[in-house]
């Protein structure tokens, strides 16, 4: 558990040393609805336990490994993650 | 020890994801939009994390066990099934919805984002819910294995 906040302590860490280092601020842009931060946090916590990784956990150590499962999982969420966009960019007319 | 190199490796991680952009939803979202303003810079920047950490893991692999622990704690590599093919698309929209994942969104509450915020604490809430579907599952499992064996 300690181990693990010792990583979440680094990743904290990080934008602060960023923008120490580098003298400009960190870009971030996201949107300010509150049901859809919801629900897509809700789906992201949900998928990454369920499907046992996320883009880094699958996406990078997985595939870096050359896990059949994390090959697969990779494949299906960046297609969904696409698709996702599609529908609600250029069908749904959102942003 | 362990912790020392566990905090490393947050912190260059999120050094790596601020420098990249991932942090950022619309950096990830322009790179989600293959049919819109489509950014595919983010592609050259996982390609790369994948190239490295393969490299990396040639060299760390090759030992028996890691410097800090007792044991490597590698996740199973086969066994497609369907809970991590629903686990996948599952994670797929809701990263296609916002354009956050796990890691950049803890490194944004640093920033002071309070959609971050918002988004971390849904995020807990879906990951409790996971746990708590998955040792459901288990536990009906055993009991009908319990029940025919009986």
């Amino acid at each position: 558990m300690i181990v693990r906040l010792a990583f979440i302590a680094g990743l904290l860490l990080a934008p602060v040393l960023y923008r120490l280092a580098s003298g400009e601020p960190v870009a971030l842009v996201v949107t300010s609805r509150v049901p859809l931060l919801l629900a897509a946090g809700f789906l992201v916590g949900l998928g990454s336990v369920l499907g046992g990784g996320c883009t880094s956990g699958h996406g990078v150590c997985g595939t870096a490994r050359l896990s059949k499962r994390s090959l697969v999982a990779t494949s299906v969420f960046m297609v969904v993650a696409i698709a996702t966009v599609f529908v609600a960019r250029h069908v749904l007319g959102g942003q | 020890m362990q912790i020392i190199a566990t905090f490393a490796s947050g912190l260059l991680f999120g050094l790596g994801l601020c420098l990249s952009g991932l942090v950022n939803p619309a950096k990830v979202q322009s790179f989600l939009d293959i049919a819109g303003a489509w950014d595919p810079s983010l592609a050259i920047t996982m390609a790369t994390a994948v190239l490295i950490t393969w490299a990396g893991y040639r060299t760390v692999f090759a030992r028996r066990v890691p410097l800090f622990a007792g044991s490597f704690q590698i996740p199973p590599s086969s066994g497609v099934d369907a809970r991590l093919i629903a686990g996948a698309a599952i994670f797929g929209v809701g990263w296609g919805l916002v354009g956050f994942c796990p890691g950049p969104a803890i490194t944004a509450l640093s920033l002071a984002s309070w959609p971050a915020v918002v988004f971390v604490l849904a995020m807990l809430a879906g990951m409790v819910t996971a746990r708590q579907l998955v040792a459901h599952r288990r536990s009906e499992t055993l009991k009908s294995a319990r029940h025919l064996s009986s």
